[in-house]
């Protein structure tokens, strides 16, 4: 629940720099309406793939969910390393906010009635997309153990805490550490995904579930020592 | 048509960034699932090959992505 958590605080800051951004240049409104139906759609994806899933066999759901778990695991973890590093720029909030807004404001210009549809939908669109990834987490980890629901709450739990938050200050949240979640989850992800692949592949891990911890632990020294090879000032032979 | 498009584009990235580090990932997988198929006696050999395989995968990745 707590990887679920996480995941949700940093996919719902980056859907909350949009929405604030359509609710700067066109009100609540559509900004609501568009952000509520995407959160619609997404539970009615949870609702409905979830208790699909707990009628695939055990051993060949671990299996599918491992291996999807590591590449999306490693994915986020192999980013966080590389911004960690410097390697590739920092997700930029503010950023994000004020090309979305200018991009509103250009709609705005070129088509004035059509454009609460179009700041919903923009709305709608940054809600559906930033909440896959949540979506695809809520199912891989409760998938086959009946957790749908406390993984859901834990979810819903992060979208109210950064929408209750952003409401508030009306900014987007920059001081978010999101590199850091990103990093955090990453790890988790990468050792539930390796853990799970393995016992789909009928691996007994020594320890059983306290393996998980191991592999996280193993992740994350990987992970820090790789920030810190990349880190380091490079000497330049000259011939 | 726009919107679909970008959902499915969203959710083959969710699982393919770099398209190396997913091809990798998956010969790793692949590896120490043949190992685990064909000597079952050796699973615990095929968990190692799957561990330090990914760990292996990751620095390989972040080393080679940080050179370009």
């Amino acid at each position: 629940m707590t990887t679920v958590f996480l995941a949700s605080l940093v996919e719902a800051v980056e859907a909350l720099t949009i929405v604030l951004a359509v609710a700067t240049v066109r009100g609540w409104r559509p900004a609501g309406l568009g952000a509520f139906a995407g959160l619609l759609v997404l539970a009615l994806i949870v609702v409905a793939l979830g208790p699909i899933l707990d009628r695939v066999p055990l051993h060949l759901l671990q299996l599918a969910i491992g291996i999807l778990l590591l590449l999306f695991g490693m994915r986020w973890l192999r980013k966080a390393i590389l911004r960690s590093a410097g390697v590739i720029p920092l997700h930029d909030e503010l950023m994000t906010f004020a090309a979305e807004t200018a991009e509103l404001r250009e709609q705005a210009r070129r088509n004035e009635a059509r454009l609460d549809w179009l700041a919903a939908l923009a709305s709608f669109k940054a809600v559906l997309l930033e909440g896959l990834e949540v979506v695809f987490i809520v199912i891989a980890l409760s998938a086959g153990r009946g957790m749908l629901i406390p993984a859901s709450a834990g979810a819903l739990a992060a979208c109210l805490l950064v929408a209750g938050v952003g409401f508030l200050v009306h900014r987007p949240l920059a001081r978010v550490p999101e590199n850091t979640l990103k990093f955090a989850v990453g790890v988790m992800l990468s050792a539930f995904g390796l853990f799970w692949t393995g016992e789909g592949l009928g691996v007994a891990w020594p320890g059983a579930d306290l393996a998980i911890v191991g592999f996280a632990v193993l992740f994350l020294t990987v992970g820090l020592a790789s920030v810190a090879f990349l880190r380091r000032p490079r000497i330049k032979v000259l011939s | 048509m726009n919107m679909l498009i970008a959902v499915l584009r969203e959710l083959i990235g969710l699982f393919v960034d770099d398209g190396s580090l997913a091809l990798m990932i998956l010969a790793v997988v692949t590896l120490a699932g043949i190992l685990a198929t064909l000597m079952p006696d050796l699973r615990l050999a095929a968990g190692a090959i799957l561990l330090f395989g990914c760990l292996g995968v990751l620095v390989a990745n972040v080393a080679i992505a940080a050179r370009r």
